[in-house]
């Protein structure tokens, strides 16, 4: 018998080059909003989930430094890692904990600092992460180049072009224009992007997400506790998971993430949300837009579009504020950053704020059925988690 | 002049030459590693201990593979139970269970499913110029990941038959495979 969750405390820290503070420094950033968001003290959190990926930063036990930092010892504490999806299982993990009854309170925090280490070594280090013996080792794929591999077979099969995916990053700095939480606070023009050197062919600098520092948190809470501590709880009422082959060649299509499907149609599931319904019910989303392929992927993948037509959605502005469904309204990876393992728990805070009406006017989705989806990618659709969140009790 | 082409791997250490000789510098006169980020002025600290990696990896049980590269073969694995076939190469088929699969040459003939060019290169392949990667499908139903020879990305479309060659990458000087357009 699985326990009601709910949100009851988020923080986000400002995403960006960071260098004005440490790993732990970062972290306690979130971790103090959504202490103070939640009204509950450290000597209440039951069990702290930790997420980064790191490599690039210092630090190789990262969750015992930052629970050292923000006095949260000996609760006890984990750190997780599913690549960029790292924060996702982390709030995956956390939920088991209260649904379970193990504990009333948990939290998952996620920091990244990716700018401890100089470019071309984050480069090297994410290029790694897929299949490093036989798909590194000797052809020196980067993580733009994983993607490309998807944007050339969907603009092949699909007659896209990089003009179109363009739209994507267009979107999401008009977005990232509005929060003030994102790296990248300007917007951006079509002919800006198309002007952008290309980093791996078809995908250029600005088709592609930035290397962020930064750092999420949130604080989930069983019913029973919930109710004490606030009138306006968001749920969790479902979180699917899935993943994929480490090597790109065994993949059988490069239009579509797999994982992130399998993920969709189990949190629609659980939720009991019909997919071809899905946009009369969900107000707000975040995909993983780590690249533009990855956002209209996503379109399709999850069911907001029909295969081949999400490239649709974006020329026709469909998931801008007033559209079909309004997507990436945080500015997304692609604006607000990507702090990999971060960038989980930081989809969770926006949506969280977008349902109780709290984010910058100008970028706020209204709020109809009280419903918001995170899709959320690590690696190369090698993992995918995607969590369903409400205002309503399941 | 007799100049050598720069390659973005001299680009990378010479950035990073220059930076190391400015935290010294700043380390002579602070006596600390502490140095202000040329960006944003912030203070950072260089980290005073460096570790290198490079791995060591067993491949005891699939070392034919590697002894067929040698000798211009390209192999794949193969479970005699169920006739699933392996590349890369593995000794377990996962699906019946058994272990110390047999070998099988691959085809040399394959279509190109998809492919992308790496620009911006990760340190170490920063000596190569821009490559072509290309995952090209077998008859025997199997993907293959490889190099593609070509420079220019545009020339090169998914269906395109490629044909499979066993080359000596340098400046390493080890066999590996690679795909060449069948024209």
């Amino acid at each position: 018998m699985s326990r009601n969750v709910a949100i009851v405390g988020v923080g986000h820290s400002k995403f960006g080059v960071r260098n004005d503070v440490s790993l732990p420094e970062l972290a306690w950033e979130s971790i103090k909003m959504a202490l103070e968001d939640s009204g509950l003290e450290q000597k209440d959190i039951q069990y702290v989930v930790v997420s980064n990926v790191g490599g690039w930063s210092s630090e190789p036990l990262p969750a015992v430094v930052v629970n050292e930092y923000a006095g949260i010892c000996p609760t006890g504490t984990v750190r997780v890692e599913a690549a960029c999806a790292s924060g996702s299982a982390a709030v995956k993990l956390a939920y088991d904990m209260v649904a379970s009854g193990h504990v009333d309170i948990a939290m998952a925090v996620g920091v990244e600092k990716m700018n401890e280490s100089p470019t071309p070594t984050v480069v090297e280090f994410i290029g790694r992460a897929g299949n490093y013996f036989w798909e590194f080792q000797n052809f020196g794929l980067t993580f733009p180049g994983y993607y490309a591999l998807y944007m050339t077979a969907y603009m092949h099969k699909y007659g896209a072009t990089e003009e179109d995916f363009c739209k994507v990053a267009v979107k999401n700095h008009y977005y990232g224009a509005r929060n003030p939480k994102a790296q990248f606070q300007k917007e951006i023009t079509i002919e800006k992007c198309m002007a952008s050197r290309y980093i791996a062919w078809p995908i250029k600098l600005f088709d592609s997400s930035p290397i962020t520092d930064g750092s999420a948190a949130v604080i989930l809470a069983s019913e029973e506790v919930a109710k004490q501590l606030t009138d306006s709880p968001v749920w969790i009422r479902a979180i699917g998971y899935a993943s994929d082959t480490s090597n790109l060649s065994k993949r059988d299509t490069f239009t579509s993430l797999r994982a992130g499907v399998i993920a969709g149609e189990k949190a629609y599931k659980m939720a009991g949300i019909d997919k071809d319904k899905v946009l009369n019910i969900i107000d707000v989303a975040e995909v993983h837009d780590c690249f533009t392929i990855a956002e209209v992927m996503a379109y399709e993948d999850l069911g907001f579009a029909k295969r081949g037509e999400g490239i649709e959605m974006i020329r026709n502005e469909e998931t801008y504020i007033g559209g079909k469904i309004p997507v990436n309204l945080s500015g997304g990876l692609k604006a607000k950053g990507h702090p990999i393992a971060a960038t989980g728990e930081g989809m969770i805070a926006e949506l969280t704020n977008q349902l109780l009406n709290r984010v910058e006017k100008d970028r706020q989705a209204p709020i109809k059925n009280g419903y918001a989806l995170a899709h959320n990618i690590g690696g190369t659709g090698h993992y995918a988690y995607v969590t369903i969140l409400s205002l309503s009790k399941p | 002049m007799g100049e050598e082409k720069k390659t973005l791997k001299d680009m990378y250490d010479s950035q990073m030459k220059q930076f190391f000789e400015f935290v010294e510098s700043m380390k002579k006169s602070l006596g600390v590693p502490m140095f202000p980020d040329m960006k944003s002025g912030r203070a950072q600290y260089l980290d005073q201990r460096e570790i290198t990696l490079k791995f060591i990896i067993s491949i005891e049980n699939i070392k034919d593979f590697f002894n067929a590269l040698a000798e211009g073969k390209l192999l794949a694995t193969k479970c005699e139970n169920c006739n699933e076939i392996y590349f890369p190469p593995q000794r377990d088929c996962p699906k019946c269970k058994a272990s110390g699969l047999g070998w099988i040459e691959l085809s040399r003939e394959g279509e190109l499913v998809t492919f992308t060019q790496i620009n911006v290169k990760p340190y170490s392949f920063s000596h190569y110029d821009d490559y072509i990667v290309g995952i090209v499908r077998l008859p025997e139903g199997v993907n293959v990941t490889a190099w593609i020879r070509e420079k220019d990305p545009t020339k090169l479309k998914p269906g395109m038959k490629m044909r499979l060659e066993i080359v000596k990458r340098e400046p390493e000087d080890y066999y590996t495979y690679e795909w060449v357009p069948v024209s």
